[in-house]
Parts: C-alpha cells; sequence; structure tokens
C-alpha cells in the first residue's frame, strides 16, 4: 500500500516542531478519513466495533446520493420546463445541467464548513472529527439551488461556530447543523429562501447547457405546492409529487429517492424506525385531525408527500447526536415532530413548510423528553421494589 | 475617606470590567435583547438605566438606616417606581419617537435585576457617595454592552448607525441587510460572542 506508506513517511512533518505542524489537523484529517484512526484508547472500557462514527456518516453519505443525483436532475428539468423547451431537453443533458448547478453550493459548503472545523482543531489542538461530511452534503439539498454562494458560505460558517464548536464539536451539539443553517438562510434571508419560481428554479444557462429562462408564462409563476396552498389555492393531487418532478429545495423533492436513502439507513441500522415512523404517524394524525375538522382541504397522506417532510423525517428526525436516545423517547420525539410540522404549515400561513421549525423545536425537547423517560423508568423500578 | 480614594474608584470601575452585570453576572438580559435592534433606543435605555440605578442607589443608601428590614423590597421598589415614572415621563416629553420605541421597556427598568441587586447588595450597607459611584458604574457597563450590541445589530442588520444609511441603498438590497440581526435571537447569540471574548481577555481565574 504506497497510498500507506506515503503517509507514515510524510507523518514528520506534520508533527510538533515539524514543518508543516500547522496543517496536523489536516493531515490527521484524510489520513483517518482514508483509513481507521490511528489513536484507540488506551485505558478504560470500550467497545470495540467495526462501525465507528465515520462509517456511519459514510453510510449516510451514501443513502443521500439517490435524492442528490434527483435533485440534479430535477434542477435541469425544472429550467426546462419553466424555459417551455421540455421537448428539446435529453436526460444527460438536464442531469449535467443540474450537477454543474449544484455543485459549487456542494463545493462552497465543504470547504468552508471542514476549512472551519480544521483550523479549529488546530487551534484548540484537538483531533479533528469528520462530523461535518454530513452536515456538507445535506446544507446544499435543503436549499434552493440558487442560493447566493457567499450567503451559503455564511451559513455554513454560523452553523458550524454557534451550533456545533461551542457545545463543543461533533457529538455534542444540540441542534442539527444543517438545520441550523437553513434557519439562519430562512430568518436572514427570506426572500432568497422562500417565493416564487425565481427561488426555485435555476434560470441561467451554464456552459452551454440548460436554457436561459426568460418571461414566465402565466399561472406558473408560484412554485411550490406549499406556497400555493398557503395562500388558499386548491391543489390536486399530483402523482409528480411523490417523483419529485416539482420545484423545491434540492433534495426534498423526490419520495422515491428518499425512500431508497431510507431503506439504505434502516437496512444498515444506522437510523432509528422508531423515529422515522413515528414522525409520519405524527404527521398523518394531525393531518387527519385538521382534514376532519376542515382547516385542511387535503387528505392527510397528501401532506406527508409534500416539502421537506419525507426528506426531514428520514435524513434530518433520526440524527443518532440530536434525537432522543431513549426507545420510548424516540416515539415521543418523532410524533412531537411530526404534528408540529404540520401544525406550522397548517396554522402558520406566513410559513409554508414547518419541518425545519419541527425538527429543531424536537431537538431542543429531546433531552427533556430522554430526562423524564429515564426518570419514569427509575420509579417504576423503585415502586416494584417497594411492594415486593 | 476621600472622594476618588482607591476602593471608590474600584467601586466604579469593577462594573465596567471583571464584574459587569452583563457579561459576569448575566443580569439585565431581558431588556438587553429586546431594545438593541438599533443604536439610539439602546443608547437612550443605558442612559436611563445608569440615571435610575444612581438616584435609587444614593435615595436608598440615605435613608437605609431608617428602612425596616422586613419591608425593605417594597421600599426600594416604591424609589425605583418612582424615578422610572420620572425618566418614562421626560423621555415622552422630550423624545417622544424614542419612548415609542422602547414601549414598555422603560416601564420594566422596575423590574430590572441590575437595579434591585444594586441596592439590595451594594446601597443598603454603603454611604451615599460610595453608592452613587457603584450605581453610575453598573448602570454604565450595562449601557456598554447595549451599545455594543446595539451598535452590531443595526450596522449589519440595516446598514445604517444611529438612523444613518453608511452602506449604500443598493449594497443593502443585495444582501447585506441580514434580517435574523434585527431579531432577538442574533441579540442573544451577539451577547454571546461579547461574553464568549470578554471571559477569554479579561477573566483569567476561573480556568
Amino acid at each position: 500500500m504506497s497510498l500507506r506508506n506515503y503517509l507514515d513517511k510524510i507523518r514528520p512533518k506534520f508533527e510538533e516542531g515539524g514543518k508543516l505542524h500547522a496543517f496536523k489537523s489536516v493531515y490527521d484529517g484524510f489520513d483517518s478519513f482514508l483509513y481507521v484512526p490511528s489513536e484507540t484508547s488506551k485505558s478504560g472500557a470500550s467497545i470495540h466495533d467495526a462501525i465507528d462514527s465515520k462509517r456511519i456518516m459514510s453510510i449516510v453519505v451514501i443513502a443521500v446520493l439517490p435524492a442528490m443525483l434527483f435533485g440534479m436532475y430535477n434542477i435541469g428539468y425544472q429550467n426546462a420546463v419553466y424555459a417551455g423547451k421540455l421537448a428539446d431537453a435529453t436526460f444527460w443533458g438536464m442531469f449535467f445541467y443540474g450537477f454543474l448547478a449544484l455543485l459549487p453550493n456542494i463545493l462552497v459548503s465543504y470547504i468552508v464548513g471542514l476549512g472551519i472545523e480544521f483550523a479549529w482543531a488546530q487551534w484548540k489542538k484537538e483531533e479533528i472529527q469528520e462530523g461535518y461530511l454530513v452536515s456538507g452534503i445535506l446544507i446544499p439539498l435543503i436549499l434552493p439551488v440558487t442560493i447566493p454562494l457567499w450567503m451559503l458560505a455564511l451559513a455554513v460558517a454560523f452553523s458550524v461556530i454557534f451550533a456545533k464548536e461551542i457545545f463543543g464539536g461533533t457529538g455534542m451539539n444540540i441542534f442539527n447543523p444543517a438545520l441550523v443553517a437553513r434557519a439562519f438562510l430562512f430568518f436572514s434571508y427570506p426572500s432568497k429562501m422562500t417565493g416564487d419560481i425565481s427561488v426555485w428554479v435555476s434560470q441561467k444557462s451554464i456552459c452551454g447547457l440548460g436554457f436561459n429562462v426568460g418571461q414566465i408564462p402565466d399561472g406558473l409563476t408560484t412554485a411550490t405546492p406549499l406556497g400555493q396552498m398557503a395562500q388558499g389555492a386548491a391543489v390536486p393531487f399530483n402523482t409528480d409529487w411523490v417523483t419529485g418532478l416539482i420545484p423545491g429545495s434540492v433534495g426534498e423533492t423526490s419520495i422515491i429517492a428518499i425512500a431508497i436513502g431510507a431503506v439504505i439507513l434502516l437496512w444498515c441500522g444506522i437510523a432509528s424506525w422508531k423515529t422515522m415512523l413515528s414522525v409520519f404517524v405524527g404527521g398523518g394524525v394531525l393531518g387527519a385531525i385538521f382534514n376532519a375538522t376542515g382547516s385542511l382541504s387535503l387528505p392527510w397522506y397528501d401532506y406527508l408527500t409534500l416539502g421537506g417532510f419525507a426528506f426531514g423525517a428520514v435524513f434530518m428526525a433520526t440524527d443518532p447526536v440530536t434525537s432522543a436516545r431513549t426507545e420510548t423517547g424516540k416515539w415521543i420525539y418523532g410524533f412531537l415532530i411530526g404534528a408540529m410540522a404540520v401544525i406550522v404549515r397548517v396554522l402558520n400561513a406566513g410559513y409554508p413548510e414547518g419541518m425545519m421549525l419541527a425538527i429543531l423545536l424536537g431537538n431542543m425537547f429531546a433531552p427533556l423528553i430522554d430526562y423524564c423517560v429515564v426518570e419514569r423508568n427509575i420509579s417504576k423500578r423503585a415502586n416494584r421494589l417497594k411492594n415486593k | 475617606m476621600s472622594l476618588f480614594s482607591k476602593q471608590n474608584k474600584k467601586v466604579f470601575t469593577e462594573p465596567l470590567n471583571i464584574n459587569n452585570p452583563i457579561m459576569v453576572q448575566v443580569l439585565g438580559i431581558c431588556s438587553s435583547l429586546a431594545v438593541t435592534s438599533q443604536l439610539k433606543p439602546a443608547i437612550v435605555m443605558g442612559l436611563a438605566v445608569t440615571i435610575i440605578t444612581a438616584f435609587s442607589n444614593v435615595i436608598i443608601s440615605l435613608i437605609r438606616n431608617t428602612i425596616p428590614n422586613r419591608i425593605r423590597i417594597i421600599v426600594q421598589l416604591v424609589v425605583v417606581a418612582a424615578l422610572v415614572t420620572i425618566v418614562s415621563q421626560i423621555l415622552k416629553a422630550v423624545a417622544y419617537d424614542v419612548s415609542v420605541q422602547l414601549s414598555v421597556y422603560v416601564g420594566l427598568i422596575i423590574t430590572n435585576c441590575i437595579l434591585m441587586g444594586r441596592l439590595e447588595a451594594f446601597a443598603m450597607t454603603n454611604k451615599p457617595w460610595p453608592s452613587f459611584l457603584d450605581g453610575i458604574g453598573n448602570g454604565l457597563g450595562y449601557a456598554m454592552i447595549l451599545v455594543i450590541v446595539g451598535a452590531f445589530r443595526e450596522f449589519f442588520g440595516r446598514g445604517s448607525l444611529l438612523g444613518f444609511q453608511i452602506i449604500p441603498k443598493s449594497v443593502c438590497d443585495a444582501g447585506w441587510n441580514n434580517g435574523m440581526m434585527t431579531m432577538p435571537a442574533m441579540a442573544l447569540i451577539l451577547l454571546g460572542c461579547v461574553i464568549w471574548i470578554h471571559r477569554a481577555y479579561f477573566v483569567k481565574d476561573d480556568k
């Protein structure tokens, strides 16, 4: 393994006193990303398992890939639809257009986020942690593709510093960093985050691919179904909501692509099926209640296919760091998120989409839920002992 | 004891730095989040609290030996409430716009923890002159943080300072104006940053 040998050969340069000591955390990061971490715990009890946090992250990234690839195709597809040239567009043309449109976002997200993590680790003389691998891919996927790059960079910097590092880094954060980045943009620059298709659809041709969208035909100007519903319009169910050929944030549109990701996560045992299921149950129950009382025109199941609900339930709510950890707690936590998402959507006309706020709220309550579950268990056992 | 003895100087300067009511004691957070979306109300609020803290400290210090111990909180509240009412009326007469912007927060100075804290901890056991210095020091310590946070929030949230547009309008519309900065949530984060920097540079002993 020549790469292994090469890494070993250059190691002394990065040690204390070496020429490149300032980049030690970068070296460590790449070393443990490519191989297994070089340092293991030397004392105390440790559980040894082939799966460490880095492998978990890698599997989540793999699970997100279907949604990302479909998102790329959808960017090109929406561009062609709104340019009125769907007949001229080819599959690969649309895909590569979307690829080129999304690539800068992903690069900026990773460069800024990992840059801050590396710098922080170096500053604090800590081991580098790869926690940003997942957030880095999730952030571009939950934003509109047209988001200006400097805003993206600012949001990434904000979330890495204020949602993660000040709590102590990977594994210590209370809130999901990707959602904090989205919330920051949502409240800071609302005009770039919600609105008509100038936000949701990429409109410029890139490297000869795609089309320049000129005048948008009337009746097509309001973009997302949720946006239309917030304005009180009745929107009939459409199979595009499931396949994902609708405008929206990059990765969240296709239920099918997200379902593939969900299967990967559940099959590998990364995500908890209890959390995932109870989010949908919570959303469905509240949707059914609102539908029965007449404040919701759609059947409940439509609500679960729209917006970021499915993406949030599969990739965000199940984040093992920020979700509840007790088994009973997972049910309560998931139900709270699903229910809150629908409540925000239906009752607050200002926010057509409530998944982001619901998950952040759920994150906040997760420790409390865990505490109550644990305390209840303790008192139950104490009673059992007393009544013997 | 001379007017500006070493001890009196310490009473005045400590609240500005290592015993700051906001940064170290973490008091008066509510109003410092609410009134700092622009610089002007922040300055007015800071001055109002400084004046009220100073004079209520002096008054309580003057009558401290006659206040029955069991009802001292009520007596303190009456003094503070009277001063707050006076300041509030003056603000309405002189600077009506600012008093509208500050809305209930001028009235809420009555319940400001900094005031009650200083009365209980300092004025009840000290002579009027040190109490006056202590009130001025704590009020200015509070005002200082309000001005820092208010300046940041107005500059990055609206591109202006004290109402004067500093960043050109076109740049503001292109995305300089950060909506989050005008919200209290960001004030809390900025306040956290101020405390972070202050602890990193001035508080050495609790590492």
